[in-house]
């Protein structure tokens, strides 16, 4: 066994490229949480993002227009899904995972004829000088855009949930419904907002996968990350740093299990494989002493 | 997952119901693990299906359930199939064997055919690829173009099937380059875009240069396009897309002669269960366009390779061959049977690291 064949630089950067799809959906589900919303259809708004920028990116040959399209596609999604539980106060539960299958359905049928194309290009940014630097330079910053950008959601959402008067307002209606609408804020406006802000979230950490991790199209292609965002959102107990740590730990323990089977490591190969998911757990659990928003996942009418 | 099975369950219902109010032709059913967009596994077993659509034309029906678990819910689909008038069925994964199986004697009019599996009954037929001659050719490329003598090889599951590959690729390679090493990964997934690629990084970044994988999806290419100086193999379909390089040539499923064959028997009333473990020779296994980026002699030599095990006059697991811990498997000459093959649980020698078992 050698285990200098494993450079703690790479696997650092490899990392962050591989909790960014998870961490891009993350962020936008814990914004809809903290609005008092459970949207379960991640999954079904991430294939559908991968999808819709993948069409947009071949058809115009950008990538970038190509995460927009796929904040746009999520975005759609996500307001069926809030016109559903927002004006027709229909189980969230139920809708959501509805939205998962429906965005499944949907996804596969658009991609009909983009089954191995390639995805235009989205080169690395090689951050001049910095870039340069022993060792950090390679974990920080020779990445894409959009590592960067899933950075900055984070670091956004923070400040906007913990500064901002319109922070404050989305977290009131979050915590409680009926006192926000008493002091007489649109709770429904909040929410939908939030969810629009997921799914567009969502799609971007798709899109992610179809156009820079993959990148290529197939069905099926999010295998599952959508309900790790969702888990995410949990363990972290709905704090933002928490959730950038949660999704480092899941990308960190897989890239690094990956390595150690390739030194060939003698511990079971089933033990490595579920570790990304027992260890993500294990540590969220333990830091866990958060509750969930007061109104998570109650219907609100301004009737009743 | 079971919510869609009901759903796409009770659409084929719906549509093998509308079937027989037909003229009554000879319905085929297939039952497919992954969705048919997938671009391998169940992509090529559709294609197939087309192709029975495309030769009989109206004499036939198809039908199909896509991403069937692998369990009770496989058993309801097939049940369902056999009651809405199928004649023929085809189940096309490995973990479909015992509802087969179970399903068929509830049937016994109905005939059944289960892809890889290795269970057999007076209306159940099986049948297989041989995807290592495919994989031999494979370890002859990568082994002649390694430079770094590390084959990174990302497999799925640690089942026989795969063994049977990575034994098959080893051999060859180390034939060609008796320095070379194999790495290999095991994702425990046939289809994970996202794992599939970071494995095949991890594996450049431990010095492969060479990629075989065991897995469905185009990531591995990619990840190797991207590292520029690493090449790869198309698997269960041809991904020329990424041609001529990363990707040098590839082994290709190709069901649409056997199932052509089989409805054909089916109609003709001449069908006996069988069982069928067919490879390049009878153009079950392809082998993709080796291109520009390999050598020419190395293309020639794969070529007479590929052309030698079609003609049955070279086996991929012929001796001198020894198992991993060195004791004698085959003589000089002596070549493999199929029983050691279709249950292959060790590495030959030179292959280091364990099996998960």
């Amino acid at each position: 066994m050698d285990f200098s064949a494993i450079n703690p630089a790479v696997l650092l950067a490899s990392l962050m490229v591989a909790a960014t799809p998870i961490l891009l959906a993350a962020i936008g589900e814990l914004v809809v949480e903290r609005a008092g919303v459970l949207n379960l259809g991640v999954e079904g708004m991430m294939i559908t993002g991968a999808v819709a920028g993948f069409i947009v990116a071949s058809a115009t040959g950008s990538a970038w227009l190509g995460f927009i399209g796929a904040a746009f596609g999520g975005a759609i999604l996500a307001l069926l899904f809030g016109l559903l539980t927002q004006f027709f106060l229909s189980n969230q539960v139920a809708t959501g995972l509805g939205l998962t299958l429906f965005g499944l359905g949907l996804s596969a049928l658009m991609g009909q004829g983009y089954l191995g194309v390639k995805a235009p290009d989205f080169a690395s940014l090689n951050v001049p000088f910095l870039s340069d630097i022993p060792f950090l330079g390679r974990v920080l910053f020779q990445h894409d855009a959009m590592v960067y950008i899933g950075l900055a959601l984070v670091a956004g959402t923070y400040w906007m949930l913990k500064y901002s008067r319109a922070g404050l307002i989305l977290r009131a209606v979050g915590e409680n419904h009926e006192a926000a609408h008493a002091l007489g804020y649109n709770v429904v406006r909040v929410r939908l907002l939030a969810i629009l802000f997921g799914g567009a979230c969502a799609g971007l950490g798709g899109a992610y996968l179809s156009l820079v991790r993959v990148p290529t199209y197939a069905e099926g292609l999010t295998a599952g990350a959508g309900w790790i965002a969702l888990a995410i959102v949990v363990f972290a107990s709905w704090k933002p740093w928490r959730l950038l740590l949660g999704a480092y730990l899941f990308g960190g323990v897989t890239v690094l299990q990956l390595n150690l089977q390739a030194v060939g490591l003698s511990i079971p190969v089933e033990i490595l494989s579920m570790s990304p998911y027992l260890v993500t757990i294990l540590v969220l659990v333990i830091m866990s002493a958060g509750r969930a928003p007061g109104s998570l996942g109650k219907s609100f009418h301004a009737s009743s | 997952m079971k919510f869609t099975t009901f759903l796409t369950s009770t659409a084929a219902a719906l549509s093998l119901g509308t079937a027989a109010m037909a003229d009554d032709p000879t319905t085929v059913g297939f039952v497919y693990v992954g969705p048919v967009g997938d671009g391998g596994w169940t992509y090529e077993h559709n294609v197939g299906r087309l192709a029975v659509e495309e030769h009989f034309g109206d004499a036939v029906e198809t039908v199909f359930v896509e991403s069937v678990p692998e369990g009770a819910d496989s058993v309801r689909v097939m049940q369902q199939m056999a009651l809405n008038g199928a004649d023929l069925i085809f189940t096309t994964s490995f973990g479909y064997m015992d509802p087969t199986i179970e399903v068929a004697s509830q049937f016994p009019d109905v005939k059944f055919e289960h892809a890889t599996g290795y269970k057999l009954a007076d209306n159940v037929s099986n049948y297989s690829a041989r995807f290592y001659e495919g994989r031999a050719v494979q370890g002859h490329i990568a082994g002649s173009m390694t430079e770094s003598n590390v084959v990174g090889y990302i497999g799925s599951f640690p089942i026989p099937e795969v063994i049977r590959g990575i034994n098959a690729a080893y051999i060859h390679a180390q034939r060609v380059n008796p320095d070379v090493e194999f790495k290999v990964v095991w994702v425990y997934t046939w289809f994970d875009p996202a794992k599939e690629a970071e494995a095949a990084n991890v594996l450049i970044e431990q010095g492969a240069d060479v990629i075989l994988q065991h897995t469905d999806s185009t990531a591995p290419q990619a990840a190797a396009q991207a590292a520029g100086n690493v090449i790869t193999f198309g698997q269960a379909s041809d991904m020329s897309e990424f041609g001529p390089h990363p990707r040098v040539s590839s082994i290709i499923d190709n069901w649409s002669p056997y199932y052509i064959a089989r409805t054909q028997a089916v109609i003709d009333g001449t069908w006996e269960s069988t069982s069928t473990w067919d490879g390049i020779g009878a153009g079950m296994v392809g082998i993709g366009e080796i291109s520009d980026a390999v050598p020419a002699d190395v293309k020639a030599e794969a070529e007479a390779m590929r052309d030698a095990l079609a003609s049955g006059e070279y086996h991929a697991f012929t001796g001198p061959i020894n198992k991993q811990d060195g004791s004698v498997w085959l003589a000089e000459g002596e070549t493999a049977d199929d029983g050691t093959l279709a249950g292959m649980n060790f590495y030959v020698e030179g292959i280091t690291g364990d099996i998960p078992q």
